[in-house]
């Protein structure tokens, strides 16, 4: 140390193996103005997490008596799309003809719907690429060239089971939580 | 450090001797782009865009703060007040104008600024800290003008900051809560857009601070040269003032004439209309793309579009995108000629040019549809620039027979150099020749 307050032993001073007192004191109080440095982060960085009134947001009820065979609808989820769309027979028979070890991301129709309810295809109106909201549940918008959902952004192309085929997306359009209350109110979330 | 030639600092009148002696900043400021500075005296107008980029700086920090004055970055009132700003306040159309055109500006003069860095090979030694530093001010540029474009909460300003955090995403395992955390909810909101303006503020002062260090380090080596060879002797130098300020004030001159026709006569012209439709998270306007200023490196983020070994498309288009700025951080360590000037470099010449017309390339396709051609073109293209970074620059500057170098500066210029006692044209030619 080249400070030093001549307050050491001359024991301490000749140095040797032996700790000194200031030594201790030195790192010890480094160490205390460290962790409490760090602990300081925990809250900086927590507060920009989605905060309690975002979180509460987390369930929504949607009346689907008014969809027909053939169309869908967006609902809002957590403040972005949601589609439900009631599915043909042709769209079910086409969505289970498909060879599902040939997709990139294998599931069954059967997998992505509710027992009893497989004409009810719900799914997030939201890309798995990079979250535009893929054209398909309106009335008159491109549906892709495998009749489900085509993501404008970036082309990638979903079938009637909403599964990814083509394009940069990486995963089939999400599934989320839901739940039929009654045959014709779904709850979602 | 400066070169020993260097005009000194000397205060005439009692009040500035004073002021040197509490705080010598004029002194400083002397000494860095005052007449106190020797710089070498062949710059060309390339040389003229640092102090562009820097006037920009300046430009985009006081409009910026005047338009903050007016806006309110909240997702309700976000987008209707930016249009009182258009409307109704006094001149609030053409500060706004001003900053957005400011921001293209800003980004064309840092591009020529990077550009004649790779031709005049600014980024060698001993210049590597000022290419490092300048790498690092070119990624909190491209962060401030992305959050800023968020502000006014139009439709392209929401699916930019949805696509740019979706991004985030990509992260395997983590990618989620990440891109959960920086929105700060499940798609951009209020919380997001109050985050943006926040840092949207900080980020240019930021920038501000790594400017100086930037000038910093490049005043210990000195400014270099189009003919890349280090000054030798004070024949070499003219000081920076006044000869680089009025050449200088040429530039801002004809910068400034060019930046007024865009602000005056076509304030819309590199925007997007989709942007004055207020934010609707419930459908994504049909051609998304951009500023321009970053479609390069958004066309090498679409080219991939299947899996890559085991990383999926979307992680490989992320990593792409990122390492395609990363990869000039190496560039110091990738060229390894001696030879700075592609002056003096019979084949980079060459290569660099074919590097321009891929980033054209890549500038159009990055703001061109998502379909073919245009995205098996980007992936082409996108192969190039990185083949040009990680191939081409090691194996030609191993291989490449440079033309033979000027002796010094000045001799460069004026065809002798005289004044320098080692200099072979001090030496007459029959007394050297009697020397064999």
């Amino acid at each position: 140390m080249s400070q030093d307050a001549g307050i050491d032993t001359p024991a301490n001073l000749d140095g040797g193996d032996g700790v000194r007192r200031r030594d201790f004191i030195n790192i010890a109080a480094v160490s205390a103005a460290g962790v409490g440095g760090l602990a300081v982060l925990v809250p900086l960085i927590a507060q920009m997490a989605p905060s309690a009134d975002v979180l509460a947001e987390s369930s929504v009820e949607i009346d689907v008596s008014k969809i027909e065979p053939g169309q869908a609808i967006k609902g809002v989820f957590r403040k972005q799309p949601v589609f439900i769309r009631n599915l043909t027979p042709k769209e079910i028979s086409e969505a289970e003809k498909v060879d599902v070890s040939s997709l990139r991301d294998p599931q069954t129709l059967a997998e992505r719907t509710k027992e009893g309810h497989e004409n009810w295809l719900i799914t997030m109106g939201v890309c798995t690429h990079l979250g535009c909201v893929p054209l398909g549940a309106g009335e008159g918008e491109v549906k892709g060239e495998f009749g489900g959902y085509f993501c404008p952004c970036h082309g990638s192309s979903y079938d009637t089971a909403a599964r990814i085929r083509k394009g940069p997306a990486p995963t089939n359009l999400e599934v989320p939580e839901y739940a039929f209350t009654t045959d014709t109110v779904v709850k979602i979330g | 450090m400066s070169f020993p030639w260097a005009n000194e600092y000397k205060p005439s009148n009692p009040l500035t001797q004073w002021v040197d002696e509490k705080l010598p900043l004029p002194r400083l400021v002397y000494n860095a782009i005052g007449a106190g500075y020797p710089v070498p005296r062949n710059l060309n107008y390339a040389w003229n865009f640092g102090v562009l980029a820097g006037f920009c700086l300046l430009l985009q920090i006081v409009t910026g703060v005047v338009l903050a004055m007016h806006y309110a970055p909240n997702a309700l009132v976000a987008f209707d007040s930016t249009e009182h700003i258009m409307r109704d306040v006094n001149w609030g159309w053409m500060l706004r104008y001003a900053h957005a055109n400011g921001a293209s500006a800003f980004f064309a003069v840092i591009y020529i600024h990077i550009f004649r860095g790779f031709y005049y090979g600014s980024y060698k030694a001993p210049r590597e800290m000022v290419w490092l530093l300048g790498v690092v001010i070119f990624l909190l540029m491209m962060a401030t003008g992305f959050m800023g474009y968020v502000l006014p909460w139009g439709q392209m300003s929401f699916w930019g900051a949805k696509v740019i955090t979706g991004l985030f995403g990509a992260i395997p395992l983590v990618g989620e809560p990440i891109q959960q955390w920086l929105l700060g909810g499940f798609a951009p909101d209020n919380a997001a857009l109050n985050r943006f303006f926040s840092l949207h503020f900080l980020l240019p002062f930021v920038i501000a601070g790594v400017v100086i260090l930037h000038i910093w380090a490049l005043h210990i080596p000195g400014s270099s040269n189009p003919t890349g060879i280090e000054v030798k002797s004070e024949s070499d130098t003219v000081p920076f003032h006044p000869y680089y300020t009025a050449k200088d004030g040429f530039g801002l001159g004809v910068f400034l004439v060019l930046y007024c026709a865009l602000l005056f006569f076509a304030p819309n012209l590199l925007g997007h209309p989709d942007n004055y439709i207020p934010a609707n998270p419930m459908s994504t306007p049909a051609h998304i793309v951009p500023e321009w200023y970053f479609w390069p490196f958004y066309a090498i983020l679409r080219a991939f579009t299947s899996d890559f070994f085991f990383i999926p498309a979307k992680l490989m288009g992320v990593l792409a995108m990122f390492g395609a700025i990363l990869v000039w951080f190496f560039l110091p360590w990738l060229d390894r000629s001696p030879v700075r000037s592609a002056k003096y470099r019979p084949m980079y010449k060459w290569f660099f040019a074919v590097l321009v017309a891929d980033m054209l390339v890549l500038f159009y396709l990055g703001g061109a549809a998502a379909e073919e051609p245009y995205v098996m073109l980007s992936q082409i293209a996108a192969l190039y620039y990185f083949a040009h970074f990680l191939i081409i620059l090691p194996i030609v500057s191993a291989i490449e027979r440079p033309d033979p170098l000027p002796f010094s500066i000045t001799e460069a210029v004026l065809g002798k150099d005289h004044d320098s006692l080692l200099a072979p044209s001090a030496v007459p030619a029959s007394k050297s020749d009697a020397a064999h």
